[in-house]
């Protein structure tokens, strides 16, 4: 292995600083990553040349003294963020030569605080799926088995296996149910999903506007810190964007987490939970109390509904969201004799069946007559579902829950939608709350799969996240390396 | 036929007795802003075809909606102006369908929670009908773009200019009862619209639209089943499609049948209304919540703020130009229909004969404009030159008569009518002398009339009046005319 990819994020960023390392060095090491695990379908697009123009401008700024947050750190985007004139197609087929005259704001805070962009990542299409197959070109593969070719998790499952595969410093995601933690926990890497509103949506591909809030991929508690650092703004452009400072997340690096009370939901404890999971759960559990917090069993009633709920809701927005891809203005048209008929035979070709699944789900929900059973229903049940973590957050400042039931499954083994929208089990709640939550790995399955273990916040707290996750992530002392790792 | 001459306006004579219709309007006024409702480009009629479009516009993936604050101040300033109430939390929905020039798949508008809600205006239907119309709601909304089918043998062309432009929808109650009460309608909207500056009103530019709801019923029974004509642009249209669109239910009633609840569209050139789509067809519009944007919030003292700079209402000012001048209510209603024609008015009547004025105003005056298709302000009379006018004929100058002819020269040489009086030498001759000369030559010439009138055919009397006139070159003043050949023919 090339010792420039044992760096982190943060330790990269020291060793770039200090002159140890140059920009150009590690990202031709990326790079050469990137070529060496092309076979595991991460990135749909590596921008060479423009990464080493960007690592170059980063050596000339430290030359010149000049040294911005992420300076000369290669990272990969997730193909759901717009990149100026960079191909942008959320891993769908109707945005097929799509280029952006535009950036979005997330990439631009990150290029602007110094970051190299490497290049675009698989997703699934439209961040719709939790096993990346639903990708126009195709699954990723996950890089922890090299005997069995396992799912990555999804949507961001390029984004989790670049980053487990060490062909990315670190990568951005975004999470509507769980697209970020889910495939952190799958590829044993740490993914965070903050506050709905930390990061400005504009220029982010959207699938559910209520709920799709971007988020970094790291190897580290600290590296996810330095990351949503940058990422996260108060955008004029995005309405529900939260006007609200964050403070410097690396600042609480280290923070002790006596007294803090971590909730115990028992509602999360369930069937279906794999055993090893289980294991590692009251593991995290024992670390976590270890550390001088105290351990609170809070209830969260309504978790059951929160699959239910938001199958109706993301569905809905998105039927609408994805109104726009028809043809008209730019991505793939088929010519057709009438406006209708392009309309079907664009959107029909253009779209996958798990896009289409949920295009027709959402219109359903929304149509007149269903509309009062399902859609206002389930904006009801969502609001349960923010109460219920509102008051679990007056007995407690964390809330412990594994990541995922199972960790990766084969690819191509879960063809049945509603078992695959199972896995978002753990995950889904926090989404519908709006609230942050990060998952890292505690450990390997027996099969030497990684287990994901997920910290929930109160809203905006962020800070307190990274202090109690950074604790778990040294008690866990998690440092395996993916087989299919670049070497 | 004599029955049809007793019909009142907006009833129809059918063969089962007479029928009412009843009819409410949606008018779609486009806020006066410089940029559009949710982007920044700008609003401006007339640019070249795409030259005005963001990406939000064109819905780029990724691109949100932001709120234009100047366009919610509109909105609540005209709310106020309707005497509506003004809703401080209202909710932007998106109205899901499919077409070419509505690039998002949905329309930005307000569905369940509009900005304002309930309010009424008075109308002036004419001299001695003054009636209320209930507005239902107003809320703000976006334009979609424009669809171009005859550019091109097989093609069609958008133009997204108009896409995202902020629109205010004006829905009344159902409480219009005549196509004139309708332009009347729509004249008063027109009207404090421009009073308060939220719309231009310009109906040729498309900135003020009309759909017509219209159904029939007998009178006292309940409301028909309406059929609603969409996108008329001129009162003169909203009339003719209403009383086509009512006679056409009339006929289809009477002959047994049923009207199905439809939305129609108005061929101006057969002034007919045709099927657009019927109720089967109509969109499900899937209305819910836009997530990209938070509820509209604002404060008591925002809205009492804009209700502190509201200007003068045409309502108030009318009460004013009755009470000062003198003039009829339906005069004051239409010198109030635009500022600038009562800043014209109220300078040519000060000091003047109020009524006179408005008379003189109203159907001489913007005749002639109208004739000429002019603008008030691009007169050739001004308002002193009017107020001269007007002078001339109460002090007696000129008659009225005489005062019509050098109306005319003014419009044409924008000279001032006592110029105009001294030139031609058409002031009145009011001199006993004079006139009794001139009376005395037409009884010298016309001595075998003067014996059949003095033999008792009064009728001629007008015929002597008439030959004195003329020889005055219309000058002579009749008063005087009449008087001394009275005298002169006992």
């Amino acid at each position: 292995m090339s010792d420039l990819l044992k760096y982190d994020l943060l330790g990269a960023s020291k060793a770039i600083k200090a002159k140890e390392i140059s920009s150009v060095e590690i990202t031709n090491a990326y790079i050469e990553a990137i070529e060496n695990t092309s076979s595991l379908g991460a990135y749909l697009e590596l921008v060479k040349d423009k990464a080493l123009e960007m690592a170059k401008a980063s050596d000339e700024n430290i030359s010149k003294g000049k040294f911005r947050p992420l300076e000369g750190l290669p990272i990969g985007i997730k193909d759901m963020f717009c990149t100026k004139d960079i191909k942008t197609t959320a891993s769908s087929k109707i945005l097929d030569n799509f280029y952006p005259t535009y950036e979005s704001t997330v990439t631009q805070n990150l290029w602007n605080d110094g970051a190299v962009m490497l290049g675009k990542l698989s997703c699934d299409e439209f961040a719709m799926g939790s096993s990346n197959e639903t990708a126009a070109k195709g699954n990723v593969i996950n890089p922890w088995l090299k005997i069995k070719k396992m799912s990555p998790g999804g949507s961001s499952g390029g984004s989790a296996a670049a980053v487990a595969a060490r062909s990315a410093l670190a990568a951005t995601g975004t999470d509507t149910g769980g697209s970020i933690r889910q495939p952190a926990a799958f590829c044993g890497i740490t993914g965070l999903k903050p506050t709905y509103g930390r990061c400005s949506r504009w220029g982010i591909v959207a699938f559910s506007s209520s709920l799709d809030q971007a988020g970094p991929l790291t190897r580290t508690v600290s590296d996810a810190a330095l990351m949503l650092n940058s990422m996260a703004s108060y955008d004029k452009k995005d309405s529900t964007s939260a006007n609200l400072a964050m403070p410097d997340l690396m600042s609480y690096l280290g923070n002790s987490i006596k007294g803090k009370k971590i909730g115990i939901p028992k509602e999360y404890t369930q069937d279906g939970i794999s055993d090893d999971i289980v294991k590692f759960y009251q593991k995290s559990i024992d670390w976590l109390k270890e550390a001088g917090s105290e351990i609170v069993p809070v209830s969260l009633p309504h978790t059951k509904y929160a699959l239910p709920v938001y199958y109706i809701i993301a569905p809905a927005e998105a039927s609408s969201n994805l109104a726009r891809y028809d043809g008209v203005r730019f991505g793939e048209r088929k010519e057709a004799s009438s406006l209708d008929k392009m309309y079907e035979i664009t959107r029909g070709e253009g779209f996958g069946d798990e896009v289409k699944r949920r295009i027709m789900i959402g219109t359903y929900v929304l149509s007149s007559g269903y509309y009062d059973a399902y859609y206002l229903k389930a904006q009801k049940v969502r609001r349960l579902i923010k109460e219920d973590f509102e008051n679990g957050f007056k007995k407690v400042d964390f809330i412990l829950t594994p990541s995922t039931p199972t960790t990766a499954f084969e690819l191509g083994k879960k063809q049945d939608p509603l078992t695959m929208y199972l896995n978002d089990i753990f995950t889904v709640p926090a989404s519908l709350a709006g609230l942050p939550g990060i998952s890292l790995p505690v450990g390997l399955d027996q099969s030497g799969l990684p287990i994901g273990i997920q910290l929930i916040a109160n809203a905006f707290d962020e800070a307190g996240l990274i202090s109690t996750a950074h604790v778990l992530e040294k008690s866990a002392n998690f440092n395996f390396i993916a087989d299919g790792a670049a070497k | 036929m004599n029955e049809n001459l007793k019909l009142k306006p907006g009833h129809i004579q059918g063969e089962t007795g007479i029928w009412e219709m009843v009819i409410g309007l949606e008018i779609h006024a486009q806020v006066s802003s410089k940029s559009k409702l949710f982007s920044g480009a700008s609003a401006t009629f007339g640019a070249q075809a795409n030259s005005n479009v963001s990406l939000v516009d064109a819905a780029m993936p990724g691109m949100l909606p932001v709120i234009n604050e100047y366009c919610v101040e509109q909105a609540v300033k005209t709310g106020l102006a309707l005497n509506a109430q003004i809703n401080n939390i209202s909710v932007f929905d998106r109205k899901n369908y499919f077409y070419a020039d509505l690039p998002q798949g949905y329309q930005i508008s307000q569905f369940t929670q509009p900005i304002v809600g309930e309010g009424e205006i008075t109308i002036d239907v004419d001299d001695n009908n003054q009636t209320t119309i209930g507005i239902e709601r107003l809320h703000l909304e976006q334009d979609a773009g424009k669809s171009l089918h005859d550019q091109h043998p097989t093609k069609s062309y958008i133009d997204l200019n108009r896409t995202g432009v902020a629109l205010m929808e004006i829905v009344s109650k159902p409480d219009i009862r005549s196509p004139k009460e309708a332009g009347a309608y729509v004249k008063k909207i027109r009207s404090i619209l421009r009073y308060v500056g939220s719309c231009d009103g310009n109906m040729e530019e498309g900135s003020l639209r009309a759909d017509c709801n219209v159904s029939v019923r007998k009178a006292g029974e309940e409301f028909g089943t309406r059929c609603e004509i969409k996108n008329l642009n001129s009162i003169r249209f909203i009339n003719q499609a209403i009383q086509a669109e009512a006679e056409r239910q009339v006929e289809i009633l009477e002959a047994g049948g049923e009207i199905n609840q439809e939305t129609r569209l108005f061929d101006t050139s057969s002034g007919e209304t045709r099927s657009m789509r019927s109720k089967e067809d109509a969109h499900d519009y899937r209305y819910f919540p836009d997530p990209d944007l938070l509820p509209l919030e604002f404060t008591d003292s925002f809205v009492q703020g804009i209700k502190d700079q509201l200007p003068e209402l045409p309502d108030f000012v009318k009460k004013r130009l009755v009470n000062e001048y003198g003039i009829t209510p339906y005069d004051a209603s239409i010198l109030v229909e635009e500022k600038d024609f009562v800043a014209f008015y109220e300078q040519a009547a000060t000091g003047g004969d109020g009524k006179l004025t408005a008379n003189w105003m109203i159907s001489e005056l913007f005749g002639a404009l109208k004739k000429e298709n002019l603008l008030l302000s691009d007169s050739p009379i001004s308002p002193e030159t009017l107020r001269e006018l007007i002078s001339l004929i109460t002090k007696g100058t000129i008659s009225g008569k005489i005062a019509k002819d050098v109306f005319a020269e003014m419009m044409i040489s924008r000279k001032k009518p006592s110029d105009i009086v001294e030139e031609k030498g058409l002031e009145q001759v009011s001199d006993d002398k004079e006139i009794l000369k001139l009376i005395e030559k037409v009884i010298a010439d016309n001595q075998d009339k003067v014996k059949d009138y003095l033999s008792g055919k009064d009728k001629l009397f007008g015929f002597f009046v008439g030959q004195v006139m003329k020889i005055s070159q219309g000058k002579a003043n009749p008063g005087l005319v009449n008087k001394i050949l009275k005298e002169k023919l006992k």
